[in-house]
């Protein structure tokens, strides 16, 4: 058998693993691997900055439900990656990164840019590699993908110095996997189940409470399910947007800070909460203690770890959130719900406490409620801060795998990347990046990869002027005293999008935000729309860190 | 704070000390001991670390420690069914009225003296943690110059193996 060089064994390997797009951007330690990528079958995304690259590849993932793949150069290029892993991480989103290195015989001399990466990543990877010798390339790329996407995924990087790409092997890719110390969970647990299922039929005023494992598992239709099965009230966290449709009747919303009052008092009503794939993140629950006072908590997880971690926790699931629920539905089906008086008490606060803002010139929220009634099947991305919890509350999602934010790390400047990597992923969506004036300008540089690449995203810029979230604070908590949060007028978006070769709109009045939206979706080109919002809009309603979820504050 | 001793067989493979030791560090969990050594297989290594922290924080700690990629198998070892020691070198300062002193303690205890030269001893104490604190604390009083000691290993007693909490499909490779 001919031998192949390290290089060519990475990218044979990542076709074995089916992979159709890298995101990334060269270097020195690099070289040999672009160099098998210039013809390989493979498309390349070249970013302008590496933190691009990972995000990227993480919208990609989120999109597809497949592994994302990023690319950089050691040193400074494997640091820009960082952010990005971590975001990932903390979305247990599936995700491989692969840093080039100084050849093995540096490392560890502060060569010409050198970092460990390996000891940078350790917190922020489920698992990362140094590979040491060129026979293992096959078995780390297939172990990489095998750990990145299974149990809860994750990001899992590989490190390869410049002299193992080079070096030659005898190419055979692994069928098998032996991986003695990871082992995610298979089954369920059916006594679990048992005891959950009789926790349901007891209960009166049951809530689910859905989280991004239910989308990460392909487990939206067997939610549905067991929430008309059992009649429950659905609430969705930021991450789980999507795993139900915001549209149903048995939708409550967003829970937590920014969440529906109707989703907070439900919870803090409810005598049996059912977790799924979530994870009782402090902005979901507040102050613990007094989180869902009255009830019982039955916690389906795939991550044992999980369990226990935040919240107590009365029956413990351990397992893939569709196994799960399909087998609960399945528990439960016979016995007739007795939830009527719970729903119409729902019913009653949905009704006198609805999301609402005054209509006053051009809102935010209106902007959204714009693109949800003109594109309500589009893929949503967002930036971080108001926008994020304006595009959370104001777009209804009906299908998983549309919403796609940093929910975890919160990481301004994922959205617009991220929508490029979606883009890429599900060419015929149409990918509307909901963003901040400040967030956008975190890594702006990325219209020159939308327009090189011809990947036609639109970006809504809710343009207040402001690091908006962060003087909503100021306004609140530190006497209007807004330091270092007024960026108005730092750049005109429409000229800096012309720059670039991609379309600038500008919109100032409410009755021209559709138009400007058609008008971009419809040039099929990549396209910021500078939406001129009321610059001190809130999110509301809002409940302060750290008070209990039904402690909640009606904001202007 | 209650302790709990915990065998934690990982892979015999650079860098997983440091993945362990950051995970409990960033995780905030106490360590109050780690010791690490090969063991009867030439791939895995044992590592018996003492943690303190309530049972939910135990039960953490084990968790977080499984979902380490190279984190083999955990077993707790209980008080009353294993075995545990630490071992110590004290180099103790002497003349020659004191040195028969030392001797005298070194023997009640069954320590053992490894070096001796003129103006110092080193004592040799293998033992639990309470047995190392009292023969510290009697030579102290000669004035200890240097000391040096390892974390507490551990094994179960009688025929009682770490590996026999171990799931059987853990010995066998994963097929996808
Ligand atoms: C990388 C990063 N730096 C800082 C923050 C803290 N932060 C959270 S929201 C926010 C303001 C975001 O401003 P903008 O993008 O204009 O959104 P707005 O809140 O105005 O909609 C900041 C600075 C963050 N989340 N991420
Ligand atoms: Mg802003």
């Amino acid at each position: 058998m001919a031998e192949i060089t390290g290089a060519e064994a990475l990218i044979e390997s990542l076709e074995n693993e089916g992979v159709e797009v890298i995101f990334g951007y060269p270097g020195g330690s690099v070289l040999p691997i672009y160099d098998e990528l210039y013809d390989a079958s493979i498309r390349h995304v070249l970013v302008r900055h590496e933190q691009a690259a990972a995000h990227a590849a993480d919208g990609y993932a989120q999109a597809t439900g497949r592994t994302g793949v990023c690319i950089a150069t050691s040193g400074p290029g494997a640091t820009n990656l960082v952010t990005g892993i971590a975001t990932a991480y903390m979305d247990s989103v599936p995700l491989v990164a692969i840093t080039g290195q100084v050849p093995r015989s540096l490392i560890g001399g502060d060569a010409f840019q050198e970092a460990d990466i390996t000891g940078i990543t350790l917190p922020i990877t489920k698992h990362n590699y140094l590979v040491k010798d060129v026979e293992d390339v096959p078995r780390i790329i297939k172990e990489a993908f095998y750990i990145a996407s299974t149990g809860r995924p994750g990001p899992v990087l590989i490190d390869i110095p410049k002299d193992v790409t080079t070096d030659t092997l005898e190419f055979r890719y692994p069928q098998k996997i032996n991986l003695r110390g990871y082992m995610p969970p298979k089954g369920v647990d059916v006594e679990q189940l048992r005891e959950a299922a009789q926790l349901i039929l007891r209960s009166e005023r049951p809530v689910i409470y859905a989280g991004g494992g239910v989308i990460i598992s392909n487990a939206s239709s067997e939610l549905l399910s067991l929430a008309e099965t059992i009649m429950a009230p659905v609430t969705t966290t930021l991450m789980g947007k999507g795993a139900f449709p915001d549209t149903h009747p048995l939708s409550i919303g967003m829970p937590g800070m920014h969440g529906t009052k109707y989703a907070n008092y439900a919870i803090q009503e409810s005598d049996l909460i059912i977790a799924v794939g979530a994870r009782f993140d402090d902005r979901v629950t507040g102050k613990l203690e007094s989180f869902a006072p009255n009830a019982k908590i039955i916690h389906i997880d795939i991550d044992p770890a999980e369990i226990g971690k935040n919240a107590r926790v009365d029956i413990p699931v351990v397992g893939d959130a569709r196994a799960a629920l399909s087998r609960l539905t399945g528990l439960v089906k016979e016995e007739q719900p007795r939830t009527g008086a719970w729903l119409d008490r729902i019913k009653k606060w949905k009704e006198e406490f609805p999301l609402q803002y005054k209509r006053d010139g051009l809102k935010p929220q209106y902007v959204v409620e714009c693109i949800n009634e003109l594109y309500p099947d589009a893929i949503i991305t967002t930036e971080v801060g108001q926008n994020q919890m304006w595009a959370a509350q104001y777009f209804n999602c009906t299908r998983p795998r549309t919403f796609i934010t940093s929910g975890g790390l919160g990481t301004m400047g994922y959205g617009f990347p991220a929508a490029i990597g979606a883009k890429v992923g599900v060419p015929d969506a149409t990918v509307i990046d909901i963003a901040g004036d400040g967030s956008f300008q975190m890594n702006s540089q990325e219209l020159a990869t939308a327009v090189q690449n011809n990947v036609p995203v639109v970006v809504a810029i809710l343009n207040n002027g402001y690091l908006g979230m962060v003087r909503q604070w100021q306004e609140l908590f530190f006497e209007r005293r807004y330091s270092a949060t007024i960026i108005e007028e730092s750049v005109d978006f429409v000229k800096l999008a012309e720059a670039y070769g991609a379309i600038g709109l500008r919109v100032k009045e409410p009755e021209d935000v559709k138009a400007a939206l058609k008008e971009a979706v419809d040039s099929s080109r990549p396209c910021i729309i500078d939406f001129i919002v009321e610059r001190t809009e809130n999110v509301s309603p809002m409940v302060p860190a750290g008070a209990a979820i039904n402690e909640i504050l009606d904001l202007e | 704070m209650k302790r709990h001793t915990l065998a934690v067989l990982v892979e015999n493979k650079p860098g997983v000390l440091a993945r362990i030791s950051g995970l409990f560090s960033r995780r905030g969990f106490n360590i109050e001991s780690l010791a690490v050594g090969v063991t009867e297989k030439v791939d895995i290594s044992r590592i018996t670390i003492v943690v303190s922290g309530d049972d939910a924080v135990l039960e953490q700690v084990k968790k977080q420690l499984n979902k380490l990629i190279d984190v083999i198998h955990i077993a707790e070892l209980a008080p009353n069914s294993s075995v545990s020691r630490e071992l110590a070198l004290i180099k103790v300062g002497v003349d020659a009225t004191t040195r028969s002193m030392v001797m005298q303690i070194v023997d009640v205890f069954r320590a053992r003296i490894i070096d001796v030269s003129t103006d110092s001893l080193i004592v040799e104490v293998t033992g639990s943690k309470g047995k190392i604190a009292s023969i510290q604390r009697l030579l102290s009083q000669f004035g200890i110059k240097e000391m040096v000691r390892t974390g507490k290993v551990a094994l179960h007693r009688r025929s009682q193996t770490a590996a026999d909490t171990m799931p059987e499909e853990l010995q066998r490779p994963i097929e996808e």
